[in-house]
C-alpha cells in the first residue's frame, strides 16, 4: 500500500514544486515586466493604443515562444528589432534618408537563471490565442536554403522588413534568422497567415500568402535558424 | 410624424456612422504607422527599409512620377498592391490593414505630398 503512494506523492510534490514555480515567475512578471508588456491583452485597437506600446505583447507568450530560447533569451537578451518597438519612434532624417536612432532605443533587462526559469513557465502558460494555433497544421520538413530565399524575398517581399542574417534585410519587423529557434512553428505559420488576427493595428501587411508558400516559409526559417553564422 | 420604426432606424445609423467615425484613423496617423518604414518620414522613398531593396520605393515628392498616376490606379495599389499594377512585389496589399475610405485619404495625402493631380505637374 504504501509503496503504490509513493508515486503519487512524489508526482503530487513534482506538480506542486511546479505550480509554486509559475506563481514565482507571475509575481516577477507583475513587478518586472507588466510595465512594458501586456499579459493580460488585448492588443492596440487603434493607432494610439499602438503608439502607446512600449513592448511587445507577451498575453499569448505561450502560444508564441520556444521555451527552451525563451529561458536562455531572458538571461542574455539581445535586440530582435532593429528599431525597436515602435519603430517610428526609433529613426531619424539621415544624411542618405531615414535611420535607426540607436541612442532611442534601451536594452532589455536580464534575469538571473533562479528567475528566467520560472518566469518562462509563467509565460509559457499565457495562452491567449489557442484558438489561432489550433487551426494550424505545419508537417515537418525542410526546404534548400536558395528555393526558401527565392520565396521569401523575391515571389513573398518579406526581406523588406525582415533581416535574413545580421544587417541584411529590412529594418521595421523582427529578425527573422532566428525565428526558426524562437518562435513556434504554429505560430509564425498563423502569423504569417493573419498578422491582424493576433495584433490588428500591426504595421505588417496580410499578403495573403497560400498554404503551399507559408508551409514553405515555416520550413526555410526552420533552416536559416541551424546557419552558424546566424546563431547567437 | 415619424413612426418609431423610423426613429430607431435613423438613431441605429447615427450610431453606427459615430462608430465608424471612431475607428477611422487619419492619413497623417496611418503614412506615420506603415507607410514610413519604405518611404519614409518626408515621403521621399528612403526609409529605413530600403538599403537591401532590390527596387527601391516610390518617392511621393516627386511630382512628374506621381502625376503619371490615376487617384485609382494609386487606390488600387495600396489596396492590392504593387503586382495588381505589374509593379514590385515589395509594395505589399494593405486591404486588410485600411478600410476603402482610409486608403481613399491616403491617396488626398500622397497629392499633397506631390504637390500634384493626375497628368498635371505643378
Amino acid at each position: 500500500m504504501r509503496r503504490s503512494l509513493l508515486p503519487l506523492l512524489l508526482v503530487a510534490m513534482a506538480a506542486t514544486t511546479g505550480a509554486r514555480a509559475a506563481d514565482d515567475g507571475s509575481a516577477i512578471l507583475a513587478q518586472r515586466c507588466a510595465g512594458c508588456h501586456s499579459l493580460t491583452g488585448p492588443a492596440p485597437q487603434n493607432l494610439q493604443q499602438l503608439w502607446g506600446r512600449k513592448a511587445p505583447d507577451l498575453f499569448y507568450a505561450g502560444n508564441k515562444f520556444r521555451a527552451d530560447w525563451l529561458r536562455a533569451w531572458l538571461q542574455k537578451p539581445t535586440r530582435i528589432r532593429p528599431a525597436g518597438e515602435f519603430y517610428a519612434d526609433h529613426i531619424r532624417r539621415g544624411e542618405k534618408g531615414d535611420e535607426i536612432d540607436t541612442a532611442t532605443l534601451t536594452p532589455h533587462l536580464a534575469l538571473s537563471a533562479a528567475e528566467a526559469g520560472p518566469v518562462t513557465d509563467a509565460l509559457m502558460r499565457l495562452k491567449a490565442h489557442d484558438d489561432l494555433i489550433a487551426a494550424e497544421k505545419i508537417e515537418s520538413g525542410s526546404i534548400s536554403k536558395s528555393m526558401g530565399e527565392m520565396t521569401f524575398d523575391k515571389f513573398l517581399g518579406c526581406m523588406t522588413c525582415h533581416e535574413i542574417e545580421p544587417g541584411f534585410g529590412g529594418a521595421s519587423g523582427p529578425e527573422l534568422y532566428t525565428a526558426g529557434r524562437r518562435l513556434q512553428a504554429e505560430f509564425i505559420a498563423s502569423y504569417i497567415r493573419s498578422p491582424q488576427a493576433w495584433d490588428p493595428k500591426i504595421w505588417m501587411p496580410n499578403k495573403h500568402v497560400s498554404d503551399t508558400n507559408i508551409v514553405k516559409l515555416v520550413h526555410y526559417l526552420s533552416v536559416l535558424s541551424k546557419e552558424p553564422g546566424d546563431a547567437k | 410624424m415619424p413612426s418609431k420604426r423610423c426613429i430607431c432606424a435613423v438613431l441605429l445609423l447615427g450610431w453606427s456612422m459615430a462608430f465608424a467615425a471612431i475607428g477611422k484613423e487619419t492619413a497623417v496617423d496611418n503614412y506615420r504607422t506603415y507607410c514610413t518604414q519604405c518611404h519614409g518620414l518626408d515621403g521621399n522613398g528612403k526609409g529605413i527599409n530600403i538599403r537591401d531593396m532590390s527596387v527601391q520605393p516610390r518617392d511621393h515628392t516627386d511630382a512628374k512620377a506621381m502625376s503619371g498616376r490615376s487617384d485609382d490606379t494609386i487606390f488600387k495599389t495600396i489596396k492590392e498592391g504593387g503586382p495588381s499594377i505589374d509593379k514590385s512585389v515589395l509594395m505589399p496589399p494593405w486591404g486588410d490593414t485600411f478600410s476603402d475610405e482610409e486608403i481613399h485619404d491616403l491617396v488626398a495625402h500622397l497629392r499633397q505630398l506631390c504637390k500634384c493631380s493626375f497628368g498635371k505637374e505643378p
